[in-house]
C-alpha cells in the first residue's frame, strides 16, 4: 500500500499563500493576546485558589453562589467541570483572595461555605481535607467495635477510604454505602462519629503569587533554552541559517499554538507548557528531516538551483511527513478524546501543534532557507556558499555588478 | 552472517529479559493481581495518579542569618568590654540584610583594635568603614551562601525526619526552584492534610536561656530596668498565652540541636502531660556549669527559661545542679506532648517556613486519570500498530515488534531508575509511540525508494538504514535536548514527562535502528536471492 509516489508539487511556488496563511493566524493570535483574552494563564502561573468539588447530586450553581456569597467570597468563579453527569464544579478564587500568610484559608472558607447542614459533634466523612485514613483508623481504634487488633482496624480504614475514593469517585451518598465493605458493628461505630456531607473535594490547587511568578520565569526559560540548544546543535550539524530557519519555524508554531489558546480562551497550565515543549521538539524533527534531505541532495544535484533542490527534497520526504504526522496525530487525538478532562489542555496543544508543526517545516522553514540563500547570493555576488547554484549564481553576480 | 545474526538476536532477547525484570521484578504470583502488584512495586505512580499532597515551602533563611549575626554581636560586645572600647550602638539596620552589622560611635583611635578583634574572632566577616564614623561588619559572601545552603539542607533533613515519623513512606523531599531557598514536599496518599501541615511547619526551636524577671506587660518590664532600657544582652519574650513577659538572655545555653532524646511523659504529682528531654554530653557539661552558677544559693541565682519558638513555656527556679535532662510543662494535651517530643527528636528547623503552594489530588481523581490515560494510550497504540501492518505488510510486523519492545524498555527503564510515572508521563509514553513510528517510517520509506531505483532487497535495506540513520540521530538528539531541559527546569509532573521522553527516545534508538535491522536481516537471510521484500 502506498499513498504518495513520485509526487512533484511546487511547494516553494506557493510561498506567498503560505506566508499569508501564517500571517493571518499569527496576527489573529497576537491580536487576541494583546487586546482580547490575553494569555489565559492557569492557576499554577497566575496564583490563586482552585477547588474541584464533586457533589452527590446535580449541583445547583445558584445555591453554590448564594452559599459562597454568604461566606463573603463574592468574587468566586463557579464553573461546571467534565460531563454534566459527573456532578463536578470548579470553584476558583483570585490571587487577591489568596493570601500567602494564610495560604489555605480560601480553600477552607469554600469548604465551610458549602457545608450546608453540618452535624454538630460529628465529622464529614466526605471532607477529604479533614478526614482521611488516619482519622478513620483512629476513630475505629478508639471505639473498638469488633474487639479486633489495630491491624484489623487499619484494614477497615483502608476499605472505607477505598469505597469513598475509588468505588464512589470521591463522594459517599450516605454512610450505608460502606455496608459490606466493613463489619456492621464498625459501620455503626463510624455513624456515631461521622456523617456524610453532600459533596467531596476531589482536587485543590492553592498557589501563592511567588510560586506563580517563579513558574512563569521557569517556563519561559525552558522554552528559550531548548530553542537555543537546538539552534546551536543545528549550527554545528548543518549551518547557521538552517538553525535559524528551523528556530523561526518552531517559534511560529509556538506563537500560533499560544494564539489558539488565547483565541479559545483556554488556560495555559504547566502541563500545556510541557505540550508546547514537545511540539517544539516535534516540529524541529520534521524540519530536520527535510533539511537532512536537502543537505544530501545538494551533494548529488550540483546543477539545479536551491529552490529546485528544496522542492525535490520536500517531495521526497512528503510521504514520510504525512505518514508520521498522521500517526502521531492519531495518538494525540486518542489522548484528546479519551485522555480525560485533566489532559484536555495538554492534548489540545498537541493536536494544534502537530498540524502546525508539520505545515511549518514545509511552508516556513524551507522557503526561508531558500529566500535567505538567494538574498545572500544577490548581496555578496559570490554565489551561495552553502549551496552553489552555478547557472543562477553567475547571473546574480552579473546583476550585482551592474548595481555597483 | 548466520552466526552474527544469532548473537544479535541473543543480545536482543537478553536486553528484553532485563527490562521485563525491570518492570515486574520477580512477581509473587503470575495471576493478574500478582502481576499488577509487582508492576506497582517497581514503577511508582506520581501523586497526580495516586493522590496525595504537594507542598512548596519557603525557608526563611534570614532567620538563620539573624541567629548567626546575633552571636557575632554578642562576641563584639564581650570583646569591646574586655578591651575597654567604647561604642554607642551595635545594630542591624536593614531587616532584609541581616548579614550586615553596623557599629556606631567607636572612637577613631580604636578602629585598628576593632579590626584586630574582627580578624581574630570573626573570621567569617569583613570590616569596612561606613558613613558617620561607623564601622560595617559584613558576612563574607561565601560564608553567607554556605549558611543559606546549610539552612536549606538542615530544613530538608528536619522535614524528612518529621514526615518519616508520621509514617508517610517514600515521601520525596527536595529543593525547589533555582536558588530561591524553597523546598518541595510530596506526600503520597496523604489527603487529611490538616495535622501534617502543622507538624511540618512548626519550627520546634527549643532553647534554654537565662531568665531575669517576669512582668505582666512590656512597659512594666522596661520601667523596672535601670534607665528604662534593657541591658544589651537581654530581650523580652512573651509566654505561651501572651499575658506575661520575661526578661531573658539574648543567647541560649543549649538549644534543639543539643538534644539527644525527647519523650512524652506525665508529671508524677498530677499526671499532667509533659515532655522530657535529654542533652548530648558536651552541651550537658555546659548546661551543668550554667545551673551550678545560677541555682538557688549559687553565686548568681537566676531562673531557667525554657523557650520554644520564641515563647517562654516556663521559667522555673533552678533547685540544684542539672546536667543532662529536663522537662517542659505548659498545658499540653497527650497528643500535643507526643507531637512535640516527636518534633524535638526529629530536630528543630533552623529557620521558619511558610507555605507558598499546596496542591492536593484526591485519590479518586487519580484513579480516573489512570483509567483515561491508559485507555488513550491503548487506543492510540492499537491504531498505530494496525496501520503499520496494513500499510507496510511484512515490514509492518517488524515495526510493531520494535514499537512493543520500545514500550517494554521504556517501562523497564522507569522501573530500574525508580522513576515516577505521572499523568503527563503517560502522555510522554504515547508520544514516544508516535516518535518510534517516525523512525520506522523514515527507514521504510527510504528502503522503498531504494527499491524503486531498482536496488536488490539486501542492498536497499542496507542503504535505507544508512541514509535514514543521520536523520534519526539528528531528530533524536534535538528532542532529547529539549526533554533534558524539561527534566531539569520543570517541576513535579512536567519533570516526569521529560524523563519519560528521554527514556523513550533512547529506547527507540535501539529498537527502531538495531532491532528492526536484525529482523530485516533475518527475513532476508531466509529468502532466496532476488525474492521481493514485503514492505
Amino acid at each position: 500500500m502506498e499513498f504518495f509516489r513520485d509526487t512533484n508539487i511546487d511547494f516553494l511556488g506557493k510561498k506567498w499563500y503560505f506566508l499569508s496563511f501564517s500571517l493571518v493566524f499569527s496576527v489573529a493570535g497576537i491580536l487576541s493576546i494583546l487586546f482580547w483574552h490575553h494569555i489565559p494563564l492557569g492557576v499554577d502561573f497566575r496564583g490563586g485558589t482552585l477547588v474541584y468539588v464533586k457533589f452527590a447530586e446535580t449541583p445547583n450553581n445558584n445555591a453554590i453562589r448564594a452559599a459562597l456569597d454568604k461566606a463573603g467570597l463574592h468574587n468566586a468563579k463557579i464553573q461546571s467541570y467534565d460531563v454534566p453527569s459527573a456532578n463536578e464544579v470548579v470553584i476558583s478564587l483570585d490571587l487577591k483572595e489568596t493570601s500567602e500568610a494564610d495560604l489555605n484559608k480560601g480553600k477552607a472558607d469554600i469548604i465551610n461555605a458549602l457545608e450546608t447542614n453540618p452535624v454538630p459533634g460529628k465529622k464529614d466523612l466526605n471532607n477529604s481535607d479533614q478526614v482521611g485514613f488516619d482519622t478513620v483508623r483512629q476513630a475505629l481504634i478508639d471505639k473498638n467495635p469488633t474487639h479486633g487488633s489495630p491491624a484489623d482496624y487499619e484494614n477497615m480504614a483502608h476499605a472505607v477510604i477505598n469505597v469513598r475514593d475509588n468505588v464512589k469517585g470521591g463522594v459517599l451518598s450516605s454512610l450505608d454505602d460502606l455496608k459490606g465493605a466493613i463489619p456492621d458493628a464498625a459501620l455503626n461505630a463510624l455513624k456515631e462519629d461521622f456523617y456524610t456531607g453532600n459533596f467531596g473535594v476531589r482536587n485543590s490547587d492553592v498557589v501563592g503569587p511567588q510560586v506563580g511568578g517563579q513558574l512563569q520565569k521557569q517556563a519561559t526559560l525552558a522554552v528559550g533554552f531548548s530553542l537555543l540548544a537546538m539552534l546551536v546543535y543545528l549550527w554545528f550539524r548543518f549551518e547557521l541559517i538552517y538553525g535559524v530557519a528551523a528556530v523561526v519555524a518552531v517559534f511560529h508554531d509556538t506563537l500560533i499554538t499560544v494564539g489558539a489558546f488565547s483565541l479559545t480562551n483556554q488556560e495555559i497550565t504547566l502541563t500545556v507548557i510541557a505540550a508546547i515543549l514537545t511540539l517544539v521538539g516535534y516540529s524541529m524533527n520534521d524540519t530536520i528531516v527535510v533539511f537532512d534531505r536537502v543537505r544530501e541532495n545538494v551533494k548529488l544535484m550540483r546543477r539545479e538551483s536551491l529552490a529546485e533542490i528544496v522542492n525535490k527534497s520536500i517531495n521526497q520526504t512528503l510521504s514520510r511527513t504525512i505518514l508520521t504526522s498522521g500517526l502521531t496525530f492519531l495518538t494525540v487525538l486518542s489522548l484528546y478524546l479519551f485522555g480525560g478532562e485533566v489532559l484536555h489542555g495538554f492534548s489540545f496543544a498537541l493536536v494544534i501543534g502537530i498540524l502546525i508543526g508539520t505545515y511549518s517545516s514545509i511552508a516556513v522553514a524551507a522557503p526561508m532557507l531558500v529566500a535567505y540563500t538567494d538574498w545572500r547570493a544577490r548581496r555578496s555576488g559570490s554565489g551561495a556558499a552553502v549551496l552553489p547554484t552555478q547557472g543562477k549564481g553567475a547571473g546574480n553576480k552579473g546583476k550585482v555588478r551592474v548595481k555597483v | 552472517m548466520q552466526k552474527n545474526l544469532l548473537i544479535k538476536s541473543a543480545v536482543i532477547v537478553g536486553i528484553l529479559l532485563v527490562f521485563v525484570y525491570g518492570i515486574f521484578g520477580i512477581p509473587s504470583s503470575f495471576s493478574g493481581e500478582g502481576l499488577k502488584e509487582a508492576v506497582l512495586k517497581n514503577i511508582r505512580l506520581g501523586l497526580d495518579l495516586k493522590g496525595g499532597t504537594y507542598l512548596i515551602l519557603q525557608v526563611q533563611v534570614n532567620d538563620a542569618i539573624n541567629a548567626e549575626t546575633d552571636r557575632a554581636i554578642e562576641i563584639l560586645r564581650d570583646e569591646f568590654n574586655k578591651a575597654h572600647i567604647t561604642y554607642a550602638d551595635i545594630s542591624k539596620p536593614d531587616t532584609n540584610h541581616p548579614e550586615t552589622v553596623v557599629i556606631k560611635g567607636v572612637p577613631l583611635d580604636s578602629g585598628s583594635q576593632v579590626r584586630d578583634i574582627a580578624s581574630s574572632k570573626l573570621q567569617e566577616y569583613t570590616i569596612t568603614q561606613g558613613a558617620d564614623n561607623s564601622l560595617i561588619l559584613t558576612m563574607n559572601p561565601d560564608h553567607l551562601a554556605q549558611l543559606k545552603s546549610d539552612t536549606l539542607d538542615k530544613s530538608i533533613e528536619a522535614i524528612r525526619n518529621r514526615v518519616d515519623a508520621l509514617g508517610v513512606s517514600e515521601a520525596p523531599i527536595q529543593k525547589n526552584g533555582m536558588g530561591e531557598n524553597q523546598i518541595l514536599v510530596q506526600l503520597p496518599g496523604v489527603d487529611d492534610f490538616s495535622r501534617v501541615k502543622g507538624i511540618i511547619q512548626s519550627t520546634a526551636r527549643l532553647e534554654l536561656r537565662e531568665a531575669r524577671g517576669e512582668y505582666s506587660t512590656e512597659e512594666e518590664a522596661l520601667k523596672a530596668q535601670p534607665g528604662g532600657i534593657l541591658p544589651p544582652n537581654m530581650v523580652l519574650l512573651p509566654n505561651k498565652t501572651g499575658d506575661r513577659v520575661f526578661l531573658v538572655s539574648r543567647t541560649s545555653v543549649a538549644s534543639g540541636t543539643d538534644i539527644r532524646d525527647a519523650r512524652e511523659g506525665t508529671k508524677p504529682d498530677n499526671n499532667e502531660p509533659i515532655v522530657n528531654f535529654y542533652l548530648n554530653p558536651a552541651p550537658a557539661k555546659k548546661f551543668g556549669e550554667f545551673t551550678r552558677q545560677h541555682m538557688e544559693g549559687g553565686p548568681d541565682p537566676a531562673r531557667l527559661a525554657i523557650v520554644l519558638d520564641n515563647k517562654v513555656m516556663e521559667a522555673p527556679t533552678i533547685k540544684s545542679e542539672i546536667d543532662d535532662s529536663g522537662d517542659i510543662e505548659g498545658g499540653f494535651t497527650p497528643q500535643s506532648a507526643k507531637d512535640l517530643a516527636m518534633l524535638l527528636r526529629a530536630g528543630s528547623l533552623p529557620a521558619s517556613l511558610h507555605y507558598l503552594s499546596t496542591r492536593t489530588v484526591g485519590a479518586s481523581l487519580g484513579a480516573d486519570s489512570i483509567r483515561a490515560g491508559v485507555k488513550a494510550a491503548i487506543a492510540g497504540m492499537a491504531a498505530v500498530l494496525l496501520f503499520m501492518l496494513i500499510y507496510y505488510r511484512g515490514a509492518g510486523i517488524n515495526a510493531d515488534v520494535a514499537l512493543i519492545l520500545n514500550l517494554v524498555i521504556l517501562l523497564g527503564f522507569m522501573g530500574f531508575f525508580g522513576a515516577t510515572l505521572t499523568l503527563p508521563g503517560i502522555a510522554g509514553v504515547i508520544l514516544t509511540v508516535g516518535m518510534g513510528v517516525d523512525s520506522n517510517v523514515l527507514i521504510f520509506e527510504r528502503i522503498r525508494e531504494e527499491l524503486r531505483h531498482g536496488k536488490a532487497p539486501a542492498a536497499a535495506v542496507d542503504q535505507g538504514f544508512n541514509r535514514a540513520w543521520t536523520t534519526i540521530l539528528d531528530t533524536h538528539v534535538t528532542t532529547i535536548v529539549s526533554a533534558i531541559i524539561l527534566f531539569f527546569v520543570g517541576t513535579g509532573p512536567v519533570s516526569g514527562f521529560g524523563l519519560t521522553l528521554i527514556f523513550g527516545l533512547l529506547a527507540n534508538l535501539f529498537t527502531a535502528v538495531f532491532v528492526s535491522r536484525v529482523i530485516f536481516d533475518a527475513v532476508l537471510n531466509r529468502k532466496a536471492r532476488g525474492e521481493a521484500l514485503s514492505i
